[in-house]
């Protein structure tokens, strides 16, 4: 049965991956980052079942805390950016090159 | 399928060893003083406390680190196993306490103007609302804390013995670092889009880390290393949950230290920073990222090294080519040493490869002498000022030897160091990783390492000419002294100097760190 949740798991991660490498606004990049990090407590969560063990479990709410600073850090980011260009288009970043 | 039954007093109270985390403690406890003082002290005096707070927290940590060290033989677990103090790693925290003391003598300077760091972050560039603040000689004082607070992240994520306090570190180094990215004081909008650029690789590259950790958490039942390397022992290495783990922990390990092909923000970011953060993640966070790298390697997955080799070959000759051809088209100063930086990874790298007791004290010998160069060199480019800031643009260096020899001299000196040309620490880093390499058998990496530091060489020549040996500028930049960076700078090539014509005290205290490998 555990297997199953360790393939949506594996689902997940590859759709915010491929959201990550094609969505061009900071926000949804970001979302896709966050819907990465769900999947993994997915996985972490399966595995402690298989295993029988809590560890996976805390790990997961470790993985929230740290998501939840990530939130806070970068969406500071992203609005500072945001008021400087008047855009969040990952596109529109584009001084430094080469 | 087992059921898991769990008591609510069945968990025990963890045993912490205060002592042997004691540097960690002092410099995560320091920044929260910083934090108070930011609440509580009036804005006249936040200046003068932060820059105490941090000097003092960062040298008492540098004391206690020495304590441990000469103590009793260094080879302790603490904290029930999560963290290893050991040799190596107590030798890779000392570096990068005085790295990040050189590193804040430059977050700290305001001699050349009020501030490095933006005057006011929430301020749009080029809005009447920034003038004011500038007018107003307001400085961003809570830089302090979040720099002390990603050099604690530094000392534990090389220290960290399993896989979710080395997560933890991760981020507790990143996101201070993603957030001081982006205050720069002069060009502003560069130094926003590094930030962005740099978060949202970076977490995206931590996601990779952590469905590594959770795959291997899969394998071996448990995220510390010593128990994937039992499992891997055990259960043999051709699992796939194993593999793919191995693969996307790499990833984000790798990320860290910029090796290529993971590289693509390293430029960018080491550009859009201010210098004196770069100064600081050039250094620090490429030591404490190799000390994971190195943690990681020999501890959890040495017993797996026949099938991660070849993807390490691969990586080291890819990040080392890369580094040393695309920096010769460089313009920009800050740029061009980005580059750099990238090629030294791959040095680096070739050390870590030999998984060995030589290869692991000669990465630590390479870490210490190239992180005091690197501090050094980005001191030297503070001080080279436009009227906009600093002379970024290489041709804004042109003749700077013939008006100022003793700066460009210096700056000559670090560069020859970068190309490890002999006398300097550069040579005897780079010989010894590579004799290291050669003793693990990977030859053919130490030949791609030489042509590759032969290619580096033409670039950093080539400014040296560009320094001494062409007309300077009408209107060329003058240099901005002050005492607190010319220390930096004296330290840095003072180190470099020392460590290339008597580098033998130096070499002898990596061997002995390196001697017991580190602690499972």
């Amino acid at each position: 049965m555990t297997g199953h949740y360790l393939v949506l798991s594996a689902i997940l991660f590859t759709i915010g991956g491929i959201g990550v490498l094609i969505r061009r606004n900071a926000i949804v990049v970001f979302m896709c980052v966050e819907l990465m990090l769900n999947a993994t407590n997915l996985a972490f969560v399966s595995f402690a079942r298989m295993h029988g063990s809590l560890d996976g479990q805390i790990i997961a709410f470790f993985v929230m805390v740290v998501a939840a600073a990530e939130v806070v850090v970068g969406l500071a980011i992203i609005m500072t950016i945001f008021r400087s260009r008047k855009s969040s288009s990952v596109d529109d970043a584009n001084l430094l090159k080469y | 399928m087992t059921p898991v039954y769990m008591a609510a007093g069945d968990i025990p109270t963890p045993h912490i060893e205060y002592g042997r985390l004691a540097p960690v403690l002092i410099v995560l406890g320091a920044a929260c003083v910083g934090v108070l003082v930011e609440a509580l002290a009036p804005r006249a005096q936040r200046y003068g406390l932060q820059v105490l707070v941090s000097v003092v927290g960062l040298v008492a940590a540098f004391a206690w680190t020495i304590a441990l060290g000469i103590g009793d033989q260094p080879h302790h677990v603490a904290a029930m196993g999560a963290v290893g103090v050991d040799g190596p790693t107590l030798f890779i925290q000392g570096t990068i306490l005085v790295l990040a003391l050189m590193s804040m003598l430059l977050i700290a300077e305001r001699r050349h103007e009020d501030s490095p760091f933006t005057a006011q972050a929430s301020t749009v560039p080029g809005s009447p609302e920034e003038r004011e603040s500038l007018v107003a000689g307001l400085v961003q004082t809570e830089i302090y804390p979040l720099v002390l607070f990603a050099v604690g992240g530094m000392l534990i994520f090389p220290a960290a013995n399993d896989l979710l306090t080395m997560f933890v570190a991760l981020e507790v180094m990143s996101l201070p670092l993603y957030l001081l990215c982006g205050l720069a004081r002069r060009r502003r909008l560069l130094s926003q889009e590094a930030a962005v650029k740099y978060f949202l690789l970076g977490a995206f590259s931590s996601a990779f880390f952590l469905y590594g950790t959770a795959m291997l958490y899969g394998f071996a039942g448990s995220v510390r290393l010593s128990e994937i390397a039992a499992a891997i022992s055990k259960q043999g290495g051709d699992e796939p949950l194993l593999l793919a783990g191995v693969a996307l922990l790499s990833v984000g390990l790798l990320f860290k230290m910029g090796a290529a092909p993971f590289q693509a923000w390293k430029p960018d970011v080491y550009q859009g920073a201010p210098t004196a953060l770069t100064a600081l993640m050039a250094s620090c966070t490429l030591v404490a990222a190799v000390g994971g790298v190195l943690r990681v390697f020999y501890v959890g997955l040495e017993t797996l090294r026949w099938d991660w080799r070849p993807m390490m070959w691969a990586v080291a000759i890819l990040t080392m080519l890369v580094g040393a051809i695309v920096a010769i088209t460089q313009t920009d100063v800050k740029r061009m040493l980005a580059y750099s930086s990238i090629a030294h990874g791959g040095f680096l790298l070739t050390g870590v490869i030999a998984t060995n007791k030589a290869g692991l004290s000669s990465t630590l010998f390479y870490l210490a002498a190239y992180g005091f160069t690197t501090v050094g060199a980005f001191a030297v480019i503070t001080m080279v000022r436009d009227a906009g800031g600093e002379a970024g643009h290489l041709s804004r260096w042109a003749g700077l030897g013939k008006r100022q020899p003793l700066v460009a001299g210096t700056f000559a000196f670090f560069l020859l160091a970068f190309a490890g040309i002999p006398l300097t620490s550069g040579f005897t880093g780079k010989f010894a990783v590579f004799q290291a390499a050669m003793a693990g058998g990977a030859m053919p990496l130490v030949i791609v390492g030489v042509v590759s530091s032969a290619i580096a060489a033409f670039f950093y020549v080539r400014v040296i000419v560009l320094m001494f040996f062409s007309e300077p500028l009408a209107d060329g930049p003058t240099v901005s002294f002050s005492p607190a960076t010319a220390t930096a700078v004296a330290v840095g090539a003072f180190v470099t100097l020392v460590l290339g014509v008597i580098p033998a005290p130096a070499l002898h205290l990596a061997q002995s760190a390196a001697n017991q490998l580190f602690v499972r």
